[in-house]
């Protein structure tokens, strides 16, 4: 920035831009502050709710699973390739915007091209995650009796350990579709329907109480906050993808090369960027700290 | 280096890098990103793996929490070009994020005491309390460690 000029001006004279910025490119900062304050607040109450309990599950636990690695006990693995996929998308963009700068029309659709496949890698981890979350079966005690239940909205089973004789005592309680899961969670060699046809003694027989991870249920909250902020957040990087999809489609038909400048691109970039940095916040606050 | 056509509301052009220089600082930013990342994985799988006292595992996610707003600097003053505007401009950016970090501490520092607070004066908390003082961070002992 040419700074003596930047000193000598009057910024508040009228007839210009205070900010020395184009209106949309301004419009677009102020646009992200206030989504920021939006994803800081649900961040903080997070905060603020997981402080607040004496119990909270550990991220390490809850989030070890790796696609193909089957039950290898992987903590924050698949996390770190997600954050670097959305690390890597970003530099592509700002390669696609740097592009534009210099009016190369063939560089601003590969790099855009790239920056659109992360997003897309992006939510295809995401929707894993969540699918392997809401589907995983996990031995919970509530109410008096042992279950099988998956990390929901309603439920978390992630609460303290449960031991000796508290399960047994449970699982002469289990009513009999949860003797059936709960077999099928070690045994896979006869399907539901055939252990559904079992009786409730034959199925108790089945189970090592021994060996089986008991857990009481967790602070339902979590659900909530996993799923609503991390939705949130993938809203916002699948809208993002369809900004750039579009951004790519009016490169590829010249809007940008006839109006003579690319910052169309810049904004879409900008609005990318924010898209990692609250990843990168929420990675902090949910599998971190 | 031919400028794009400035709007009328921009006085003075925004300052170009060379090619050569920016793909440098682009190569460079994210070397570093990418380290300070890897740093954070460490210091979170080194919580995982060895069971420090309460404290010393605060100072460690302190630590990782700075790492994290350092990204956050990288991340907007150089990818996002925050860092190229004039200082009017990025004021309108810092000083409400500077004032989001008491809201940020004011609500943890909250919860915290809710906490203190239901525990010292609920007598039903007090078994449950007891029983949380068991177990280890919910840490399961029966599956598969790193080792």
């Amino acid at each position: 920035m040419a700074t003596t000029a930047v000193a000598k001006t009057n910024w508040w004279s009228g007839g210009k831009s205070p900010f020395n910025l184009e209106y949309g490119k301004l419009m677009m900062w102020y646009f992200l502050m206030s989504d920021a304050f939006t994803f800081g607040a649900f961040l903080i109450s997070y905060g603020t709710i997981r402080f607040s309990q004496n119990f909270w599950p550990d991220p390490n636990v809850v989030f070890n699973a790796l696609p193909g690695a089957g039950h290898a006990n992987l903590p924050l693995a698949f996390v770190s390739v997600m954050t670097f996929i959305l690390i890597i998308s970003s530099v592509t963009m700002v390669l696609a915007v740097h592009a534009g700068h210099n009016n190369d029309k063939k560089g601003v659709i590969k790099w855009m091209i790239w920056t659109i496949i992360g997003g897309l890698a992006f939510l295809s981890c995401q929707a894993w995650e969540w699918h392997h979350l809401i589907t995983g079966g996990h031995a919970v005690l509530t109410d008096g009796h042992l279950d099988v239940v998956g990390q929901t909205t309603r439920v978390n089973p992630w609460g303290a350990q449960v031991h000796g004789a508290a399960i047994t005592e449970a699982l002469s309680k289990t009513p009999h579709d949860a003797l059936v899961k709960l077999v099928a969670l070690n045994d896979h060699s006869q399907t539901h329907e055939q252990l559904a046809k079992l009786s409730d003694a034959q199925l108790q027989g089945m189970i090592n109480t021994a060996e089986l991870h008991v857990r009481e249920t967790g602070p339902v909250a979590f659900g909530g906050f996993f799923y609503g902020i991390t939705g949130f957040h993938g809203f916002h990087v699948f809208s993002g993808v369809v900004i750039n999809v579009i951004m790519l489609i009016m490169t590829q038909n010249n809007v940008f090369a006839r109006r003579g400048h690319y910052l169309m691109i810049e904004k879409a970039g900008l609005y990318w960027h924010f898209v990692d940095l609250v990843w990168v916040f929420v990675f902090l606050c949910f599998y971190l700290v | 280096m031919d400028h794009q056509n400035m709007s009328s509301e921009i006085t003075v052009p925004h300052h170009q890098h060379s090619d050569e220089e920016f793909k440098g600082r682009v190569r460079k930013t994210t070397i570093l990103l990418s380290v300070i990342t890897v740093i954070e994985l460490g210091l979170g799988l080194l919580m995982y793996s060895t069971d420090f006292p309460h404290w010393t595992d605060l100072f460690i996610k302190g630590v990782i929490a700075i790492l994290t707003l350092a990204k956050a600097f990288y991340i907007v003053s150089i990818f996002m070009h925050l860092g190229d505007e004039i200082r009017n401009m990025i004021m309108t950016i810092a000083v409400p994020l500077l004032l989001f970090v008491w809201f940020i501490a004011a609500f943890l520092w909250d919860g915290s005491e809710y906490k203190n607070l239901r525990n010292r004066y609920d007598k039903t908390k007090q078994e449950q309390l007891i029983k949380m003082n068991t177990p280890v961070k919910g840490q399961d002992t029966a599956t598969h460690h790193l080792d």
